[in-house]
């Protein structure tokens, strides 16, 4: 059946921009260059937490090839909220630093020159007057009473609803673990990521003489990005022609809205091309990474290895800002369970900002950790009953019909399924009872 | 220090330009002469994405003053196809999908480019010794070393 059907799958097909990249004909934003385009880079903060008390620019504006220098003064609506436009809030992230700056590497005012140099020079020049305040590095001693409180409402962490973190409950964990045969309990960690890359983030921002700006970018979200920057600049989205989609890597990282509301505000001001792209060093210390998890898990097992109770604590390190992590806890918080029927599940995703740069999107991000813990988990909870790892998860894999912990029913399972294969492939031998078993019949084994 | 009168063959053409003192081949290349296909991925030597081939020598554009290429010859990726017609490697780095974001791919052509110039039947071993100085984030490497075993067959004549 399938070979009559199927006559697109298992074909390839060339890819429609492969000729360009073989032939370095492809067109990416640093490749995009006018004779009278100016060059912005950005004064960054030093220090990971610190009052802003001033900013002198006299000796930057002596180097020669210096146009203009730019502030949050000269923003008009100097707040960026990457998910505004679908309603997430709050406001908290300035475009341009105000009186305080939350990171190392945060953005506190652009320079643009004649020449890339000449705006790195001058941003060499800039003196900043800060007083260093204490920084808060863990996600655990951020919510510690007593830590450096970031947020302008008092807390250190997302309100999820008027909640103090993303919470999900079914059933009863505490009842579950006394009639539970073994707890297994462990504490995962997984590290920031950098995406890394190979065409830095960048953009290059030209006034038409219709009044427009065309924006060529390489953003992984065109549309976010042209309203991002419109509502920041407070003008009309007409009067922005966003070019994109040629993107030298991305994997989320290109995601959030940095480059373009800045670089567009310059051309507005200075009436000339502007080009802002990071450095190498930029992308790696102050570009959004994977955000770094701490997740502890206490499972309650049967001696048959069935799982009836989870209880997930879980801290996203956000750094500075939300960007995306509020989502990401989100998602983390439906998945950390796993694929698994578990009849009492308790989780706490807690969003935490500390000092760090802003973790932000990067593939499957707050699920991927959560993956990665969980099946340790399961793995760890085999050799605690002494059960094959593949037994305890065809005991406990979830069926169509069955209850999610966040209360939706199962409609796609095929965990089973895939396993099956994947033992195969493989050459496992799989007991028979599991090679009968069906996401689409619960009958107990 | 003063400007310079720079001459040397680039692609095939002899070509004469000005360069201030401090200017990279690569940005000689990029911003001077509009030959965008050497990228700047790093501007520190860690990628690879500006390899251009001095001399049939694969050298990193970014590190390289531009006036050490006086009265030598440069080829870009511009140059690797003649008459319209793709190079081998250009061809199954298409055919064999070891392109991805594309960023990387200039300079993982040049390289390859100059180890089949000096060794026609690398080994596995060898195509990946020649590729290790060129960093690619989409492909996981695999298609790429699989896109110059397979450009060296066809060029030793053995096609498919």
């Amino acid at each position: 059946m399938r070979e009559e059907t199927l006559n697109v799958v298992g074909q390839p097909v060339l890819r429609r921009d492969g000729l360009g990249h073989v032939t370095g004909k492809t067109v990416y934003v640093d490749d995009i260059n006018f004779p009278d385009m100016l060059h912005l880079k950005m004064v960054r903060s030093p220090v990971p937490h610190a009052r802003i008390k001033g900013i002198d620019f006299s000796a930057a504006e002596q180097v020669p090839g210096f146009v203009r220098a730019f502030t949050y003064k000269d923003v008009p609506k100097n707040i960026y909220t990457i998910l505004c436009l679908i309603g997430v809030g709050p406001d908290e992230e300035p475009v341009l630093a105000e009186d305080k700056v939350l990171y190392q590497g945060e953005q506190i005012a652009a320079i643009v020159a004649e020449t890339e140099e000449a705006a790195m020079e001058a941003v060499s020049k800039v003196r900043l007057d800060l007083e260093e305040l204490p920084a808060v590095l863990d996600v655990e001693e951020a919510l510690k009473p007593g830590a450096p409180i970031l947020k302008p409402w008092g807390t250190n962490y997302f309100i999820y609803e008027g909640h103090h973190c993303r919470r999900v409950r079914l059933g009863d964990v505490d009842k579950a673990f006394e009639e539970a045969d073994y707890i297994v309990e462990e504490c995962y960690r997984t590290s920031p990521i950098e995406h890394a890359p190979t065409e830095t983030t960048g953009c290059v921002a030209r006034p038409e003489p219709d009044g427009r700006i065309t924006v060529y970018t390489n953003t992984q979200a065109l549309f976010f990005t042209l309203d991002n920057t419109a509502l920041i600049l407070q003008i009309p989205f007409q009067k922005l022609h966003f070019v994109g989609g040629t993107v030298g890597g991305g994997f989320g990282g290109k995601v959030d809205v940095i480059v373009e509301p800045i670089a567009t505000l310059a051309a507005m001001k200075t009436g000339r091309p502007v080009k802002y792209r990071f450095t190498r060093t930029e992308e790696m210390r102050v570009s959004s990474s994977r955000s770094a998890w701490r997740m502890y898990y206490k499972d309650g097992v049967k001696k048959d290895g069935r799982i009836i109770a989870r209880k997930v604590t879980s801290y996203a390190d956000s750094g500075a800002y939300n960007r995306h992590t509020p989502y990401a806890c989100t998602k983390h918080a439906a998945n950390v369970a796993g694929p698994y029927r578990i009849p009492n599940v308790w989780i706490d995703v807690h969003c935490v900002y500390t000092n760090h740069q802003p973790g932000s999107a990067m593939r499957g991000f707050g699920v991927t950790p959560a993956s990665f813990a969980l099946e340790v988990q399961m793995d760890k909870i085999a050799q605690v009953v002494g059960l094959d790892p593949w037994a305890v998860r065809f005991i406990n894999a979830y069926r169509n019909g069955d209850m999610k912990p966040h209360q939706k029913v199962v409609e796609d399972a095929t965990l089973i399924e895939v396993m099956q294969a994947a033992a195969e492939l493989v050459g496992h031998q799989l007991p028979e009872q599991f090679k009968q078993m069906s996401s689409w019949d619960r009958q107990e084994a | 220090m003063p400007s310079k009168i720079l001459s040397f063959t680039l692609n095939g053409r002899p070509t004469e330009v000005i360069v201030k003192p401090m200017t990279t081949l690569q940005k000689l290349l990029r911003e001077q002469l509009g030959l965008t296909a050497a990228k700047a991925g790093c501007k520190q030597g860690g990628c690879g994405s500006c390899t251009v081939l001095v001399n049939g020598e694969p050298m990193l554009s970014c590190l390289l003053p531009a006036e050490d290429v006086e009265g030598q010859e440069v080829t870009t990726l511009e140059g690797l196809a003649h008459d319209g017609q793709l190079h081998p490697l250009q061809e199954t780095f298409f055919e064999k999908f070891a392109i991805q974001c594309g960023y990387c791919t200039p300079g993982m052509l040049m390289v390859s480019k100059a180890l089949l110039d000096r060794n026609p039947q690398p080994s596995r071993a060898e195509i990946v010794q020649a590729l290790t100085g060129n960093y690619c984030r989409c492909t996981g490497y695999e298609p790429i070393v699989q896109a110059v075993a397979e450009a060296a067959r066809r060029m030793n004549g053995h096609e498919k």
